[in-house]
């Protein structure tokens, strides 16, 4: 019995750093979520990166509906709107629809657009060659713009599905996160 | 190693000396002691909070509370019943009773014992503070989901943060103990597969312990952060989501049910072969049974989810990993009965607790398995229903095995035995009214009423009295548990080294009640067993 205190402290050692690694896998969850989301397209959640359009096959005469949703989040000032509610296109076809943004606050705001599809599993057949959502977008007070989506979706996109829905929730950036701010607080460094 | 508090602190007065030596004990039996009142005092408490509760919902409308203060009793009896009650109840008898099963002189890591249970009074007295502060305590559900802790959370909700930080930190140090101790100081001749089973069940809870309070860690983190960090963990707006902390809280949440309950299963499982007097049925069934339990409690998280927007596929999943944890149950609940076939039963009130704890434990299972069906889930999810559900595997789960368990050790602890006549008394009043108090939860759940609001539908009206008069009789029964236990530690009739006719195992070899210091030299194992007879 007490001729064993090394294995005590193997096993105290042991135990300790298996509770340190579970704390960090709590962590390590995060970008596990992201890549399972983005992988199987559960969630509605497409990818946060343009797709590149040389990988386009061909124009299929299938047609689908797309229609246009958006969201402002809490707090945000923004008139935020698509130009178009929807749209019949044929897959593997480039389109390109326009989402309306006027600043309605006395001051300038920076948003974020967060895109969402429904059904969910729709999501991975979506190809944003261009997307207002890729980067964050300034408005000054007043200020407007049309802000345009270039999309195609994929021939592969499953027999049973005839309408995809492409929602955007506008989000106010909180000025710390403000990439703008950001960038002047690194040339400043510089 | 025989430094005692008594020489390191001269007896300048009474209380000193009382402050000291349960400040700085390391013994594993006092430590067990403080953690056992703890959560005796939490109990009420928490208890007290669920007074207010059935208070309230005794008649649709509000009448007593305000729908905030609601909020915060349901928040805070959650809480507390789960870090404060179950789990420091649980903590405390392993402390009293694994180094007595396994034949060990104390606890492998007798300062860090002290410290795991020091540090809990200290995070209750943070949590409860809250309730003082302004804007309330935490008021959005144990389950603490982002937004509402996160973007809606009242300003204590930091407290609360800090609060189950330290509760963790208590729980996985404990955990540790535990493990080591049952791996490094069991009495020679005592294999992993010769164990008492409560020993088993905890050496599992401690592993599902160490896995997953780190992950609570990490969840209650995020939450600070994205409170006053700027970071976005569950913010959409940052690039976060809020069904995110759902999975990472489910994650922990799911394996924690099973921490409520599997040294539950470990009481029932000495319980029941003391009074049918023969062995355990399916003893390596048993051990395997819990461990697959605790293996399949990490891949069923999603079942908490089931209505929020989950594919198919994953429902499925999820479904189908759930249902298959009543087949290891189900085993369990085989073996005890299968112990009781043809054994000689006797009914003292250990016993009666234990059987209470099969039949509504496996009730509560029953509902379990319904709401693991996805479709029938989206009309159960967040109704009454569940609140039954969870209610018959935590009160005539956990805690009736709890009672079970002081009820059997108790004379070892004290030397006295305890009233048969007030413990019968008690028996009989908790079980009566925990299920006129839970089950009518299952029919105004099935009638769709929502759970976790102050006001409800008039057409619930006859289930919330019935269920608000079963908890004040519930309630005042657990007062008698208290009159009781004081009874027996101030006198009683003595109590023989056995205590009971057909206990086995090495804490039945030691005289009553325990002393301070038992097993300084390995017992031998299988112990000899006095043939005394306590009548």
């Amino acid at each position: 019995m007490t001729e064993t205190p090394n294995n005590q402290h193997k096993h105290v050692i042991l135990l300790c750093s298996l509770a340190l690694a579970m704390f960090g896998f709590a962590y390590a969850l995060v970008p596990l979520y992201q890549i399972f989301c983005e992988v199987t397209g559960l969630n509605g959640k497409t990818s946060g990166r343009a797709a590149d359009p040389a990988t386009i096959s061909q124009v299929s005469d299938r047609e689908v509906t797309i229609q246009f949703l958006a969201q402002v989040g809490n707090g945000m000032p923004w008139e935020f709107r698509p130009t178009e509610h929807q749209l019949r296109v044929r897959l593997g076809e480039f389109n390109t629809t326009n989402y309306y943004a006027r600043n309605r606050a006395a001051q300038a705001v920076t948003g974020q657009a967060v895109p969402s599809v429904s059904p969910g599993y729709a999501a991975k057949y979506l190809r944003k060659v261009e997307c207002f959502c890729f980067t964050q977008q300034h408005l000054e007070a007043g200020e407007d713009q049309n802000m345009p989506v270039r999309f195609y979706i994929g021939d592969d996109l499953p027999e049973e599905i005839h309408t995809i829905s492409l929602s955007y929730t506008l989000f106010k950036v909180p000025a710390v996160q403000d990439t703008s701010s950001i960038a002047k607080i690194a040339n400043n460094q510089q | 190693m025989v430094t005692r508090t008594e020489d390191l602190i001269p007896h300048r007065s009474p209380l000193l000396a009382f402050i000291a030596r349960w400040l700085l004990t390391t013994n594993h039996k006092e430590i067990g002691t403080l953690y056992l009142w703890l959560s005796f005092t939490l109990f009420f408490i928490a208890g007290a909070m669920a007074m207010v509760i059935r208070l309230e919902l005794f008649q649709p409308g509000i009448q007593f509370v305000q729908p905030l203060f609601y909020n915060q009793m349901v928040t805070m009896h959650g809480l507390i019943m789960v870090f404060g009650v179950v789990m420091p109840a649980f903590v405390g008898l392993a402390n009293w009773q694994i180094p007595m099963m396994i034949g060990a002189p104390d606890m492998a890591l007798p300062r860090l014992n002290n410290f795991s249970f020091w540090i809990l009074p200290f995070a209750f007295t943070l949590l409860l503070s809250s309730l003082f502060m302004e804007g309330g305590a935490p008021n959005f559900g144990w389950t603490f989901y982002a937004p509402l802790s996160t973007t809606y959370g009242p300003p204590s909700t930091d407290f609360f943060i800090i609060g189950v930080h330290m509760m963790g930190i208590s729980s996985v140090l404990g955990a540790i103990n535990i493990m080591v101790t049952i791996f490094n100081l069991r009495t020679p001749g005592m294999t992993l597969m010769k164990m008492p089973l409560f020993v088993w069940t905890w050496l599992i809870t401690a592993f599902l312990l160490i896995m997953v309070m780190p992950v609570l860690a990490g969840a209650v983190t995020m939450v600070l952060t994205d409170r006053h960090f700027d970071t976005s963990f569950f913010s959409a707006a940052g690039g976060g989501d809020p069904v995110f902390f759902q999975h990472v809280f489910w994650f922990f949440g799911h394996p924690e049910v099973y921490i409520l309950i599997l040294p539950g299963f470990g009481i029932a499982s000495q319980i029941i072969p003391t009074f049918a007097r023969k062995k355990l049925f399916g003893y390596h069934s048993m051990v395997y049974a819990t461990a697959s339990i605790a293996i399949l409690s990490f891949i069923v998280w999603g079942h908490h989810m089931f209505t929020s927007g989950m594919p198919l596929m994953g429902e499925l999943f999820f479904m189908y990993a759930t249902m298959l944890i009543a087949v290891p149950t189900g085993v369990k609940v085989f073996n005890w009965v299968a112990t009781m076939w043809r054994g000689s039963l006797t009914f003292e009130t250990p016993m009666l607790f234990a059987l209470g704890f099969v039949i509504l434990f496996t009730i509560g299972g029953l509902s379990g398995l319904m709401l693991a069906l996805v479709p029938a889930d989206f009309q159960y999810h967040d109704t009454f229903f569940v609140v039954a559900h969870f209610h018959y595997v935590l009160y005539p789960g956990a805690i009736f095995g709890t009672m079970a368990a002081v009820y059997y050790w108790l004379p070892k602890w004290t030397g006295h035995m305890y009233d048969e006549r007030l413990g019968k008394i008690h028996f009989w009043t908790a079980v009566i009214a925990v299920n006129l108090t839970f089950f009518p939860m299952h029919f105004s759940g099935l009638a769709g009423m929502p759970r976790r609001i102050v006001d409800y539908s008039p057409q619930f009206v006859d289930f919330n009295m019935v269920s608000s008069i079963g908890s004040g009789l519930l309630g005042l029964s657990q007062v008698l548990f208290l009159y009781i236990v004081i009874k027996t530690i101030r006198g009683g009739e003595p109590a023989s080294t056995r205590v009971w006719e057909g206990a086995e195992g090495l804490e039945w070899t030691v005289p009553s009640p325990a002393p301070l210091h038992t097993f300084e030299t390995p017992p031998p194992f299988p112990p000899v067993m006095e043939s005394d007879v306590n009548e």
